[in-house]
C-alpha cells in the first residue's frame, strides 16, 4: 500500500508515533499525499487528526518517525522550519490576535520593512491585495479581527498561508464555523489551488462535504491509518463504517411521535438584549416554543444567539420586551427564578460553564438540584444520596466508564461529559430545555445518542430550544427551523416545508428583510 | 504665577523617573509579562547608579551603570518567570525584595555601614546648564535633562512598539503567543529581552530619582515610586503616551503635595500620602482596562 518516496509526494510521513503521557495518539502512521490533490484525513474526535497536522506543521514534536516532502527527508521541529518548507496550517481555533487588524495578523512574523525594521504597510498591502484578488479571498485588511465574520476570519488564515508562499495547505475542520454559501466558496478555492499543481489537507469529521471537495481520502482511526480510498468510488456508508469501525446506520430514525404540540411554554416578545460592549445583538426578536416542540435556532455564531440565551436564562439584562414561561414573566429576574420556574440549560461550552472539571461526577451531577431537601439538610450535604442519584443518572444514561461518580469529571471522555450535563438538567424535570451546540465535539455515536436522548424528551412534551451553527443538526432535530440573522428571526419553517438551501442564504445574511416577528 | 510654574516644574521633576519605569512596565507587559519587580528595579538603579557617580564623579555613567544593574536584576525575572514558568506575580515580589536588600547590603558594605551614600556633588545636568545667570522664570522653567529624555524615550518607545517589525511581535506574543509561535516567532526569547530592557528603564527610573532629585541614596530614596509607575502603566491602558501623561498626573500630584506644604493648613504628613491617595483614586476610575489578553500566563509549548 505505501507508495515509494518520491518527489511526486508532498508530504510522506512514515511510522510516526506519538504519545501524550501513556495515552498513545499516533501508531506507526503512515501517510502518502499527492501533489495538486486535495486529501481528506476523516476520523472522528481524538482519533488523532490534529495531533498528525500539527506534527506536520511543527507545533508538536513526534517521538519517533520520518517526514519527507517533496521526497526529502525533512525534520520539522518548529513552525518556523514548517513555513519554510512552504506548509501553512489554518488551525480549527483560528490563531489570530483579535485587536490587531487584519493586515498586522497576515504580516506578523513575516513583515516587509524598510530600514531598521521599520514597517512598510503600503508593500504588504499590494501583496496581499494581489493574492487576495486571486484567490477571491475577500477581506477587509484595516479592520480589526474582533469586529469580522467568522468566516472572513478563516479567509484571513488563508491568506497568512499564502503571503508566505505556501505549496501545502492544512484545513482544520474548516467548515465547523461556515455558512454553507461559505463552504462552496472555501471549497472553490481550495480546488483552484489546487489547479497550480498545490496540494489541500483537509482534516474533518463531517462525511457529506468529502464528496464535494476531495480527491482521496484517509481514515484514521485510534492513531492507526485504517486505509486511504479514492473519494469518487467509495459511498458516504462506507466511509462512515470505516471511520466507527462497525456498521453504521447514518440516517437517524427520527422516532418522532406526530406534532401535537400542548400549550405554549416559552413565549418571547419583542425581545432586545445589548452584548457586552453595549451594541444591540437582539433585536426585537419574537418567537414561542410549545410542549412538544423542538424549536432550532439555525444561524452563523455572533449573531445574537449567545445574548438572546443569557436573556433567557437571566444571565445578562434585557433592554426591553418580555420573556414568559408558561404564562410568567421572567426577564431581569434571577438565574434562581428561571430554574425555579422549569428552565434547564445545557450550555455551549461544557468545560467552562456546564461542569467543574475538578469535581467529581457525583457533585457535578446535583448543580442545579443541590438546595433540595434530598441532597442537603440546612446547608450539610447527604453524600449518601447524592451518589446514588449520580449513580442512577449513570446507569440510565449509559455513561462510561460504569460506576464513575466518585472520578473527577475531567476524565471521562468529552461525550460522557455532556451525557451528565444532559443527565443532570433532564432530571431536573424542566419544562424548557434549552441546549446549545449539544453535540459539538462529540463522536458520531455519542452525537447520536444526544440526538436521541432530546427527541425522546420531545415526545414526552418538554419544549425544546435547540441552538446550533450546524445546520443539518438543526433539520434533522427541530419541528420549526428559525433562522436568526443579526440579531433578528429573519424567517420560520416547519420540519416538512423548508428548503435547505434558502436557510443556507438567510443565515448568511441574504434574506429579504421580511420580520418574522410580526406573526408569531 | 510663581508657584503656578513651580507646580509645572515639580510635577516635570517627580514625573520623569516614574516615566522611564512605566515605560519599562508597558515593554513587560505588552509582551505578556507582569513586572511587579520594578520597584526593586528602581532602587538597584539609584543604588548603583550613586555609588558609580561617587566614586567616578561622572553623572552619566552613573545613569547607564544604573539602567545596566535594573536590567541585571530583571535578568531574574526573565529567566524565572520566561524559561521557567514561575508564577510572575511571586517571581516579581521576590524581586522586590532582593533589590533593596543587595543594594542595602553594598551599600553598607562600601559606605562604612552606613545605609547612606555619601551625597554626590555632580548631579546630571539642567536642560539650560547649571548657571544662574538665567532669569528667575527661565530658572523655574530649567528642569532637569531625565525630563527630557524621558519625552524621547516615550516617542521612541510608541515608534517601537507600532511602526516597527520588533514592536508588531511584542505586542503580538502578549496578545497571543501561540499564534505568534505558530508563526515562527521565539516568544521566550523575545519576552526574556522585553523584561530585561523592562529592568534597564526602571534601573534609569531610580536612577534618575538620585541623579537629579536627592543627590544621595538613602532608604527613602525609591519609596513607592515602582508602584506608582506600575499604576500608571495601568492608568495609562499599557501605552507609552498613555503611561506618560498618567506620570505626569501622579507628578502633579507630588507637585500639589509639595506646594500646599508650605502653607501649613493641612499636616505635610498627610500631604505627602497625596500621590498614593491619588493613585488609589485613578485606579478606581479607570474602569475596565484592556490589559494585553496573555499578560502574566506563562508560555508553555504544547
Amino acid at each position: 500500500m505505501l507508495s515509494r518516496i518520491s518527489s511526486k509526494f508532498a508530504v510522506q510521513m512514515r511510522e510516526i508515533e506519538k504519545s501524550f503521557g501513556f495515552q498513545k495518539i499516533l501508531n506507526s502512521f503512515n501517510i502518502d499525499v499527492e501533489k495538486g490533490s486535495i486529501h481528506a484525513v476523516l476520523g472522528e474526535n481524538g482519533a488523532g487528526k490534529t495531533t498528525l497536522m500539527n506534527i506536520l506543521y511543527g507545533i508538536c514534536k513526534a517521538d519517533s518517525g520520518k517526514i519527507f516532502l517533496n521526497g526529502k527527508l525533512v525534520n520539522i521541529k518548529n513552525s518556523r522550519i514548517a513555513i519554510k518548507n512552504k506548509i501553512g496550517m489554518v488551525h480549527q481555533h483560528f490563531m489570530l490576535i483579535e485587536n490587531f487588524t487584519v493586515l498586522e495578523n497576515i504580516i506578523l512574523g513575516n513583515e516587509i520593512t524598510k530600514k531598521f525594521g521599520i514597517l512598510d504597510i503600503k508593500k504588504a498591502r499590494y501583496q496581499i491585495l494581489e493574492i487576495s484578488n486571486k484567490y477571491k479571498l475577500n477581506v477587509d485588511l484595516d479592520a480589526k479581527i474582533e469586529n469580522i465574520s467568522v468566516g472572513m476570519q478563516q479567509r484571513v488564515e488563508i491568506l497568512k498561508s499564502l503571503y508566505r508562499g505556501a505549496d501545502i495547505l492544512i484545513l482544520d475542520e474548516p467548515t465547523a464555523v461556515l455558512t454553507p454559501n461559505e463552504t462552496i466558496d472555501l471549497i472553490s478555492t481550495a480546488k483552484e489551488f489546487a489547479s497550480e499543481n498545490k496540494t489541500v489537507v483537509i482534516i474533518t469529521h463531517k462525511l457529506n462535504e468529502i464528496k464535494s471537495s476531495s480527491d482521496v481520502c484517509t481514515i484514521i482511526k485510534a492513531g492507526k491509518n485504517i486505509d486511504t480510498l479514492n473519494i469518487r468510488s467509495t459511498s458516504q456508508e462506507e466511509l462512515a463504517t470505516k471511520m466507527v469501525g462497525r456498521t453504521f446506520a447514518l440516517a437517524v430514525e427520527k422516532n418522532r411521535t406526530k406534532a401535537e404540540f400542548g400549550e405554549t411554554v416559552l413565549k418571547i416578545k419583542n425581545l432586545n438584549v445589548e452584548n457586552k460592549k453595549g451594541i444591540l445583538a437582539v433585536k426585537n426578536l419574537s418567537f414561542k416554543i410549545r410542549a412538544g416542540e423542538i424549536l432550532g435556532l439555525a444561524g452563523v455564531d455572533g449573531n445574537g444567539q449567545k445574548e438572546l440565551v443569557e436573556a433567557i436564562i437571566c444571565g445578562i439584562k434585557s433592554k426591553s420586551g418580555s420573556i414568559e414561561i408558561c404564562g410568567k414573566q421572567i426577564q431581569n429576574t434571577s438565574v434562581q427564578n428561571v430554574i425555579k420556574n422549569g428552565v434547564s440549560i445545557v450550555h455551549e461550552d461544557r468545560k467552562k460553564l456546564g461542569l467543574i472539571l475538578d469535581f467529581t461526577v457525583a457533585e457535578n451531577s446535583i448543580f442545579s438540584t443541590y438546595n433540595l431537601k434530598l441532597f442537603s439538610n440546612k446547608g450539610i450535604l447527604n453524600m449518601k444520596a447524592i451518589h446514588s442519584f449520580a449513580e442512577k443518572l449513570i446507569e440510565n444514561y449509559n455513561i462510561k466508564p460504569q460506576k464513575c461518580s466518585e472520578y473527577l469529571t475531567k476524565n471521562l471522555s468529552g461525550g460522557n461529559q455532556q451525557k451528565i450535563i444532559i443527565a443532570r438538567e433532564i432530571a431536573s424535570n424542566p419544562k424548557l430545555l434549552i441546549v446549545v451546540q449539544p453535540t459539538r465535539g462529540l463522536d458520531i455515536s455519542a452525537a447520536l445518542y444526544v440526538e436521541k436522548i432530546l427527541m425522546k424528551e420531545r415526545n414526552k412534551g418538554k419544549a425544546i430550544l435547540l441552538v446550533s451553527f450546524e445546520l443539518d443538526e438543526i433539520i434533522k432535530l427541530s419541528d420549526t427551523i428559525t433562522v436568526i440573522y443579526n440579531g433578528s428571526i429573519i424567517k420560520a419553517f416547519t420540519q416538512n416545508n423548508f428548503s435547505k438551501n434558502e436557510i443556507g442564504v438567510l443565515m448568511a445574511g441574504g434574506g429579504r428583510t421580511e420580520n418574522y416577528s410580526k406573526d408569531a | 504665577m510663581n508657584s503656578f510654574l513651580s507646580i509645572i516644574s515639580i510635577t516635570l521633576m517627580y514625573s520623569a523617573p516614574l516615566i522611564f519605569s512605566a515605560l519599562g512596565g508597558v515593554i513587560s507587559e505588552r509582551s505578556g509579562v507582569i513586572n511587579i519587580g520594578i520597584e526593586g528595579m528602581m532602587v538597584t538603579g539609584a543604588f548603583w547608579a550613586t555609588f558609580t557617580c561617587c566614586f567616578t564623579n561622572n553623572p552619566w555613567l552613573g545613569f547607564l551603570i544604573g539602567g545596566i544593574s535594573g536590567s541585571l536584576l530583571a535578568l531574574f525575572h526573565a529567566i524565572a518567570s520566561v524559561f521557567l514558568k514561575a508564577d510572575q506575580t511571586i517571581s516579581g515580589v521576590a524581586l522586590n525584595l532582593i533589590g533593596p536588600g543587595l543594594a542595602f547590603f553594598f551599600c553598607g558594605l562600601l559606605f562604612d555601614g552606613k545605609t547612606a551614600t555619601n551625597p554626590i556633588t555632580n548631579k546630571l545636568p539642567k536642560i539650560f546648564g547649571n548657571n544662574n545667570f538665567i532669569s528667575e522664570f527661565m530658572g523655574v522653567l530649567n528642569v532637569d535633562i531625565t525630563v527630557v529624555i524621558a519625552l524621547i524615550l516615550t516617542f521612541v518607545i510608541w515608534f517601537f512598539l507600532y511602526k516597527t517589525k520588533w514592536g508588531l511581535r511584542v505586542r503580538a506574543i502578549g496578545e497571543h503567543p501561540v499564534a505568534a509561535d505558530a508563526l515562527g516567532i521565539n516568544v521566550l526569547k523575545l519576552r526574556a529581552l522585553c523584561v530585561i530592557v523592562s529592568g534597564f528603564l526602571a534601573g534609569l527610573g531610580g536612577s534618575s530619582v538620585t541623579l537629579t532629585i536627592s543627590s544621595q541614596f538613602n532608604q527613602t530614596s525609591i519609596s513607592g515610586q515602582g508602584f506608582i509607575a506600575l499604576a500608571a502603566l495601568i492608568f495609562g491602558k499599557w501605552t507609552p503616551f498613555g503611561a506618560y501623561f498618567a506620570c505626569l498626573f501622579f507628578g502633579f500630584s507630588q507637585a500639589l503635595a509639595i506646594n500646599f506644604g508650605g502653607y501649613n493648613f493641612i499636616s505635610p504628613t498627610l500631604l505627602s500620602c497625596l500621590p498614593y491617595f491619588f493613585t488609589l483614586l485613578a485606579l478606581m476610575f479607570v474602569g475596565k482596562s484592556v490589559s494585553p489578553k496573555s499578560n502574566g500566563i506563562p508560555y508553555k509549548k504544547a
